[in-house]
């Protein structure tokens, strides 16, 4: 399909950028055709980003040559590179959360009526914007009221309403919910179709797989392969990425025996048990509405469901982050409804974050800071901290939870964020706890860290650790979990065995199509 | 790392190249050979057409007519008082001066350090011992205070003799002692000429922000101007823009202090209050220059011309000449002793 | 050259070089301007400061106060709070030192009370900046506008206060202090005579070397640090956040409380209304060039101490204001080049909701 009569839309050859010893991008190169769907994949780390932010303009290259529709662009500037028509859509959204949609699309090219700015102009082009690529979303609506999916319409919305030919979107389904995926992916082949030319950089194989044309490998900074999407299989994509095999999902680790399901329903008052929990919010009223449930000892019980249903209030709720308005909280047998974050941890509660930069990593403190977060209290003595114990601490865990680069005094900032995560990982299940909370526990993190963090969590269950798992991918909650609750409006909409349950049935409850009645 | 090596040295460059640069300096203000005089001016510097103002015409005569040469600090903490003083006795300065009632610590430890030197002191504060007895200063230093009073009695006769009413008006900027010796003066000068009247006295506030508050001195004015005084007497520094405008809006009279203020409403300005801080500072430096320096306390009333009232050819028209004979003859009667002008409320 | 000595060099020290320099140049041009060759203005600039005792003694004495506002601005900074009260901090501390200083007898002895005088200002400036802290925990108000409002609140209390009861006749000082005094430097070192450096410039080390050691080895400083970095991160984990702002807010009040030690117990012995006047807006400075680390805040304090000394010495020269201007680009360029301003700078313009 590359005939050479046709001019690449972005071509990259030879590119090298170092950031300090740090090399980021070590012989990388891209060629995108136009009308073309690419996917360019890599571990964590691998060095997309990189090479993205140089195609952007916001990085130049060390060295190496990059032309966009055969002219040569090596080292522009990002303004050069809009005006080109290059469009990127990062991972982390940045709007401006006061403004409208509208405002904020337009922001920096506003249209003007004698001089003031024109409301009316603006909501007009977002609307016709919506209406010909499909990405429909009101243009009125204050950006800080947005669901995470509808945010990223509105970042996509942006860069296409400066005139973007060619698309590039950073993991942009990281944070979406099934029919979101959907709805995206219908967007972005009807651009392909009219001519776009759109890169994705993503983790999801199946994506990858579903969608694109041609795929672009990296690892360790270079590039290592060009696949055509329709003559390879996932397992040959993951291989290339990681250079060894992979085992793609951990439900064939299961079924192989490897850690079988420990029953131990007898225990009641062990693992984690709520009794009609409700959690209320200021603007949107009940977001978690009288839920009651059990984890035992040994069981993942996973929560499905459409984001924004309550399950992130719901966890907050548990870790002692959000007030309890009723309901009950205990922790093998002890009410904690009343215990703050700290005491609850010490209870035995710990707590994998869904959004690690937020919550889960001070960006700007080291490794081994991150590390005894929490516990800090284990590793002082007389209030003073003892470096050599978290040193020590640090070195081990890096090394137990291979941590890349393993430097223990490094900030966490630096680190790709699959390294992140095992960060939070190291910390989080570092320690005695009896109860695990797991949201989103491998979001934007690649095939061979999501591998590894399902190992930790069979591990856990195994031994007996009562886990509760959060997660918008439902194949992930499937092969995890023993049992599978559905969250749709603050209410479990349905608790079902995995063993027997079916994408389809979930699919139904998450959308709000059936409802049964919870025990 | 390269680049910003580069830069550094390119402006490194351009500040060596700057360093050559040789514009016609400033150099000494006076005769090569004169006496040089270092004056430390109060915090609010040049501009504050009072004080500072003064003492740099007063500084600016010397250098015309005695070729001394003088040099300024304007401080900008309180520190930087003592320090600047430091810095003119520490060049052996024949004079070290220090402008405003602030300096009077520091200047008295600096005389007794530098006892070779002559300091003078404007509006100097004299310190008091356990029993309440003032302490004399050192030899070397000249405390130049004013009293403020005899002048305020002047304008106070004035006003009550031209006002037409028997209600007079005093703003007052921050309410301390140094303010009330104004305010003193004034209702006895009122009394003098006329039993009957009263004056009616408020003051701006109780923090230095009342010196600076001219919207605040407009309110104040305006209400006195309205209970049916026809002049008001401001002492209070910026404050007083407020009541000049009130004056300028209602058509009445206002005095002004320490300098003419006639410029500030002209027509509605009757007079003002004037503290020759210039003819102490001029007189000071004078001494110097001839080497007829004293120490000790010098009090400037109407007798040695350190207070005064304004009667020029501005607000002459105003003042029907049988009023201002009257003054003269008050005048002569303060400076005769013949009448005793209290200082205290 | 090792990597992280590079890297430091790239950060930090060339960005802050070329700052002083444009800085430098900016003042040429300005003195040029005047009518004065550059060359000798600043070579009056440093003889006034370093180039003899006297001078040397002075900058030392601003810097101590400059020492203490920039480390009570820092460790705000540290756990993320913007403390523009200093200004009144250390007003209200100094008034404290010097009522304790004059309610004591003359006969307690010096240690003790020079202690209690201490104790005295940082309880006053920590209670002063308890006022903010209770608001933003309890109920919300933004620091900044609280310290700010109360600035004026309690600089004119302690200005009513002193005019209005405690100054001596014709003045607006206390009466003299009977016991807490610090002695000058000079009675150790006689060539600093006549200058204002006390001892509080040990005080000022004590505190920077206490406060270095809780900010990075100490376990509440770890918290503290953590809920200035990332609140949420930090309530995620279980450390109170509303309770290290309260403890953090107060303890910056106290350090600018202590502050006015240096005029009250070892300058001139009495508290003077607007001593430390523009202090505490400096320190705000002071703090970003030393970049929130105590060791860098004296290196900071020191700077700014001797711009504003050099600035005396060259008014004979050159006009007060192009002393004053250059003191302000000097601030400018080196907090542009700092890097957590650069940072600050640059979040402030990718807010992110996702």
């Amino acid at each position: 399909m590359t005939s050479p009569s046709v001019t690449p839309a972005i071509r990259m050859t030879g590119i090298e950028k170092s950031y300090g010893p740090v090399h980021a991008n070590s012989g990388a190169s891209l060629e995108v055709m136009p009308g073309e769907i690419h996917a360019l994949v890599g571990e964590n780390g691998a060095g997309k980003s990189t090479l993205m932010k140089i195609l952007g303009g916001l990085q130049a290259p060390d060295s190496g040559k990059m032309e966009v529709n055969g002219r040569d662009v090596t080292g522009w500037t990002t303004p050069d590179a809009i005006k080109a028509g290059i469009g990127i859509v990062h991972q982390h959204f940045m709007l401006v959360p006061t403004l409208t949609v509208a405002e904020n699309i337009v922001l920096g090219m506003e249209p003007t009526k004698s001089g003031l700015f024109d409301g009316d102009a603006a909501n007009a082009a977002v609307e016709k914007l919506g209406r010909d690529t499909g990405l429909i979303i009101a243009p009125k609506r204050k950006v800080a009221d947005l669901s995470v999916g509808e945010a990223q319409r509105v970042e996509i919305l942006k860069v296409l309403f400066r005139g973007a030919k060619i698309l590039i979107l950073d993991e942009p389904t990281a944070v979406l919910s099934p029919p979101e995926v959907k709805e995206l992916w219908a967007v972005m082949r009807r651009m392909r179709d009219n001519g776009g030319t759109i890169v994705l950089i993503t983790h999801r194989l199946d994506e990858v797989m579903d969608l694109t044309d041609v795929i672009t490998v990296m690892r360790a900074g270079k590039t290592v392969g060009k696949l055509v999407t329709r003559n390879t299989t996932p397992a040959e994509i993951a291989k290339e990425m990681v250079g060894r095999e992979v085992v793609l999902s951990a439900r064939d680790k299961m079924k192989s025996g490897v850690s079988a399901p420990v029953k131990t329903a007898a225990r009641a008052s062990a693992g984690l048990e709520l009794r009609n929990v409700v959690v209320t919010d200021p603007l949107r009223g009940r977001v978690v509405d009288n839920v009651s449930f059990m984890v035992a000892p040994g069981e993942i019980l996973g929560i499905a469901g459409v984001e924004g249903n309550g399950q992130t209030e719901l966890i907050e709720a548990i870790a002692g982050l959000r007030k309890l308005v009723s309901g009950t909280i205990s922790i093998d047998g002890k009410d904690v409804s009343y215990f703050d974050v700290a005491h609850r941890r010490e209870v035995g509660l710990t707590h994998i974050p869904e959004d690690r930069h937020r919550r889960g990593l001070v960006l700007d403190y080291s490794v081994a800071n991150n590390l005894v977060l929490g516990v800090q209290n284990r590793f002082s003595s007389g209030g003073v901290l003892n470096e050599r114990k978290i040193g020590d601490y640090s070195a081990k865990q890096v090394a137990a939870y291979d941590i890349r680069p393993p430097i223990s005094a490094a900030y966490a900032r630096g680190f790709s964020g699959g390294n992140q995560q095992k960060i939070v990982l190291a910390r989080e299940m570092g320690h005695g706890f009896t109860v695990l909370l797991a949201s989103q526990p491998t979001r934007g993190v690649d095939v061979g860290a999501i591998e590894f963090i399902h190992a930790q969590l069979l591990a856990a269950r195994g031994e007996g650790k009562a886990i509760l798992l959060v997660s918008a991918e439902l194949n992930e909650v499937m092969a995890l979990s023993d049992r599978i609750a559905v969250m749709y409006r603050g209410q479990f909409a349905a608790v079902v065995d995995a063993a027997t349950a079916t994408t389809e049935q979930l699919g139904e409850y998450m959308i709000g199509a059936k409802k049964e009645s919870v025990a | 790392m390269r680049k910003l090596l580069i830069v550094t040295g390119v402006l490194l460059l351009v500040h060596v190249a700057l360093l050559f640069a040789h514009p016609k300096g400033i150099a000494g203000n006076g005769k090569p050979n004169a006496a040089h005089v270092g004056i430390v001016l109060d915090i609010g510097g040049l501009g504050d057409k009072s004080f500072n103002d003064g003492a740099w015409r007063g500084a600016d005569s010397a250098i015309k007519l005695l070729g001394t040469n003088v040099s300024l600090i304007e401080p900008g903490e309180g520190a930087d008082r003592e320090s600047g003083l430091r810095l003119f006795a520490a060049e052996k300065m024949a004079l070290v001066m220090g402008v405003g009632f602030a300096f009077s610590d520091d200047l008295t430890r600096l005389a007794k350090e530098y006892p070779q030197n002559s300091f003078a002191g404007i509006d100097f504060s004299l310190a008091t011992d356990a029993a309440g007895n003032t302490i004399a200063p050192p030899p070397n230093l000249a405390a130049l205070k004013f009293r403020e009073e005899e002048g305020s009695f002047l304008v106070g006769a004035l006003a009550a003799l031209v006002g037409k009413s028997k209600k007079i008006g005093f703003v007052g900027g921050m309410e301390i002692p140094l303010i009330y010796k104004f305010e003193a003066g004034f209702r006895a000068g009122v009394k003098a000429v006329c039993s009957d009247c009263t004056v009616i006295a408020q003051y701006a506030g109780v923090t230095p922000e009342a010196f600076k508050n001219p919207s605040k001195g407009k309110e104040l004015a305006l209400s006195q101007y309205q209970q049916g005084a026809n002049v008001i007497y401001h002492v209070s520094g910026g404050t007083g823009q407020g009541v000049f405008e009130a004056a300028r809006i209602t058509g009445k009279w206002a005095i002004g202090v320490d300098v003419d203020q006639y410029a500030e409403a002209p027509g509605h300005v009757l007079t003002s209050m004037v503290k020759h801080v210039d003819n102490a500072t001029f007189n000071a430096i004078s001494d110097v220059t001839n080497h007829s320096f004293k120490g000790g306390v010098y009090s400037l009333g109407l007798k040695e011309k350190g207070v005064d009232y304004v009667y020029d050819a501005n607000n002459k028209a105003m003042i029907p000449d049988s009023v201002h004979t009257k003054l003269e003859q008050l005048r002569q009667d303060i400076i005769d002793g013949r009448i005793k002008v209290p200082s205290m409320r | 050259m090792s990597a992280q000595f590079r890297a430091q060099l790239e950060e930090a020290i060339i960005p802050t070089v070329i700052a002083l320099l444009i800085a430098i140049i900016c003042g040429d041009l300005l003195i040029i301007s005047y009518g004065q060759a550059p060359g000798p203005v600043y070579r009056m600039l440093l003889e006034g400061t370093w180039g003899n005792w006297y001078g040397f003694g002075q900058v030392l004495y601003k810097a101590t106060t400059l020492a203490f506002t920039g480390m009570a601005i820092a460790v705000g900074l540290r756990a993320g709070l913007f403390n523009i009260g200093a200004e009144s901090q250390i007003a209200a501390g100094g008034l404290a030192a010097a009522m304790v200083g004059i309610w004591l007898p003359a006969a307690t002895p010096g240690i003790i009370a020079i202690l209690v005088c201490i104790i005295a200002a940082g309880v006053m400036g920590g209670g002063v900046a308890a006022i903010p802290a209770v608001l933003k925990t309890k109920f919300g108000a933004h620091e900044v506008i609280v310290t700010i409002m109360l600035n004026f609140i309690v600089l004119a209390f302690i200005n009513w206060l002193i005019t209005a009861h405690l100054h001596q006749p014709e003045s607006v000082h206390t009466a003299t202090i009977h016991a807490g005094f610090l002695p000058r430097l000079q009675e150790f070192f006689p060539a600093f005579h006549g200058a204002a450096a006390n001892l509080s410039i040990l005080v000022a080390i004590l505190v920077a070397i206490a406060l270095w050691y809780f900010l990075f080895k100490s376990r509440s400083g770890y918290e503290l640090r953590a809920a200035g970095l990332q609140p949420e991160a930090a309530e995620y984990s279980g450390i109170s956040v509303h309770n290290v702002w309260m403890k953090a807010m107060i303890l910056s009040g106290a350090i600018a409380g202590i502050g006015g030690i240096n005029f009250v117990l070892g300058y001139e012995h009495y508290y003077e209304d607007g001593f430390a006047t523009g202090a505490g807006f400096l320190g705000i400075a002071v703090a970003l060039v030393g970049r929130n680390n105590p060791f860098g805040v004296l290196v900071a304090a020191l700077l700014f101490a001797t711009l504003s000394q050099g600035g005396l010495a060259i008014h004979a020269f050159v006009p007060k204001q192009i002393a004053d201007v250059l003191q302000a680009i000097v601030i400018i360029a080196i907090s542009a080049a700092v890097p957590e301003v650069r940072r600050l700078l640059l979040a402030s313009r990718k807010r992110v909701t996702a």
